[in-house]
């Protein structure tokens, strides 16, 4: 193994499917043409490729996004800002009764570097690990080139709204995002902006459901609005989202188009609490002590809407918030 | 290849889903629909269908005119059916503390210069400048989701519009 970069990145040689193994802790990984293998002293798993670099690719883009992601029954990560647990079969009940489970905590630039270069590494140049499956190419076979363009885009986040001089712009064919093959029927005008002279950076207003419907990615939520703390994050899906989410704070979600079915599960042991059915004006909060993925038939337009206070995860450890937003 | 159709929901067209228990309690999941709660309500009344801690998301259902409001806070208007005039006016005076939570209705139209006017269609979100004042309008019932900070008008009617069994 060599240290590749100013963050220790172990690596080595790259096997004979073209693919490099990679070490963080005493957690191992490696690729073939169709799977990934991972190893820690108490346990093995191996998963398909595909599924695993959609997941890889949501927690590098969402920097391990809000507590647990999980990238199957098994393996994931955990986000205690500024550290990260990386874990094998520590929320899987099986995996805990027979001791098999697995966690170790790493700083989060440290994680962050390792996975950035596995990601770089494991998607060949057909494949797009945030795209639909209907529009890209394959994850599979051995290594072919890469497609750094793809996983190393910028997940946007506007600082007061999108369009407003200065702010994160709108979405334009000449700005190289095309209406979505699933959203020819979205109306694209503009809202009609009438602004006295000298309010240009507040009389301001856009098309959300024209941006969205130009969006080149499933299942990645960007912030769109902010209003302190409160996060405006919408996404569009389609097909299943690539990873399980363990929530460490109440989420909620607003079906803005089309249906998505979550599964629901307990947060610590997976076992399965209910079904949501959400369809287009619907709107749901997901607890904070549950895991949830979703499954969207067709390409929808989904409003996820966040409290990003940094305190929230502590105030419910101490009982000072509740893991439900509301009782009644 | 196929056509797709894109799936709104509306006043008047709503499909609602729902929580299917497995082991659970669907009140946790505080489950509406905001179509089938600006039916229920009346105009201008600001029914939260969301809410994390102090932030929430107001349900709106704009039919008329309504009165003036001044927020201490940028606050988000989405259209979600209908169509929505928005004026906005620079108060001469502070009218509202800018640490203060959610907009205040003010007695009548406020002095000050005015900033302009947005005319909001189905899907088009318009920016509620801090400390900045405005007046909605809609010629026939539509709704707005405005993201904001639980104020002194929101209305908590959880019991009324969310699943319960």
């Amino acid at each position: 193994m060599t240290e590749v970069s100013e963050v220790t990145v172990l690596t080595g040689e790259a096997n004979e499917h073209g693919y490099k193994p990679f070490s963080i802790g005493e957690f191992n990984f490696s690729r073939d043409e169709h799977f990934v293998h991972v190893t820690w002293p108490s346990g093995t798993h191996v998963t398909a490729a595909e599924p695993f670099l959609k997941a890889l690719m949501r927690d590098v883009a969402w920097n391990f996004f809000y507590g647990t992601v999980n990238f199957d029954a098994v393996l994931g990560t955990t986000n205690h800002y500024g550290n990260v647990d990386l874990f094998a079969g520590r929320f899987n009940e099986a995996y805990r009764k027979a001791e098999l489970d697995h966690m170790e905590n790493f700083p989060h630039d440290e994680i962050k570097a390792t996975f950035t270069a596995m990601l770089s590494d494991w998607t060949n140049a057909s494949f797009d690990p945030f795209a639909a499956p209907m529009e890209t190419g394959s994850a599979y076979g051995a290594k072919l080139g890469n497609n750094d363009a793809a996983v190393t885009r910028t997940r946007v986040t506007a600082n007061r709204m999108v369009g407003i001089p200065g702010d994160e712009p709108i979405r334009t064919d000449d700005s190289g995002y095309p209406v979505n093959r699933a959203f020819h029927d979205v109306d694209q005008s503009a809202p009609l902006v009438e602004v006295e002279p000298g309010y240009e950076n507040e009389v301001s207003a856009y098309n959300f459901f024209a941006y969205l419907s130009r969006s080149d990615v499933t299942w990645n939520p960007s912030v769109v609005s902010v209003c302190k703390d409160s996060l405006y994050c919408p996404t569009t899906e389609e097909f299943i989202l690539p990873i399980i989410h363990g929530n460490d704070r109440v989420e909620w979600f607003i079906q803005l188009s089309d249906e998505i079915i979550w599964e629901v599960e307990d947060l610590k042991t997976g076992t399965p609490r209910a079904k949501v059915v959400m369809k287009a004006g619907d709107c749901a909060s997901m607890p904070a002590d549950i895991r949830h993925r979703g499954y969207s038939p067709k390409r929808s337009m989904l409003l996820v809407w966040e409290n990003n206070s940094p305190a929230i995860p502590d105030m419910i450890a101490r009982g000072e918030a509740s893991v439900v937003p509301v009782k009644f | 290849m196929a056509e797709y159709q894109t799936v709104y929901g509306s006043l008047a067209n709503f499909t609602k889903g729902g929580v299917e228990v497995i082991n659970d309690d669907p009140k946790n999941y505080v489950f509406s629909n905001m179509f089938d709660v600006a039916n229920r309500s009346k105009p201008w009344e600001k029914v939260a269908i969301g809410k994390n801690l102090e932030y929430v998301v107001e349900c709106i259902r704009a039919e008329g005119v309504s009165e003036w409001r001044v927020t201490p806070h940028d606050e988000f208007a989405l259209v979600v059916d209908g169509e929505v005039v928005i004026d906005l006016i620079d108060p001469s005076a502070s009218l509202v503390d800018p640490s203060a939570s959610g907009s205040r209705a003010l007695p009548g139209e406020p002095e000050g210069k005015k900033m302009g006017r947005v005319t909001a269609g189905h899907g088009h979100m318009t920016l509620l400048p801090a400390g900045r004042c405005y007046r909605m309008s809609a010629s026939s019932p539509s709704v707005v989701l405005l993201q904001t900070i639980l104020g002194p008008d929101t209305i908590e009617r959880w019991a009324e519009i969310c699943q319960k069994y």
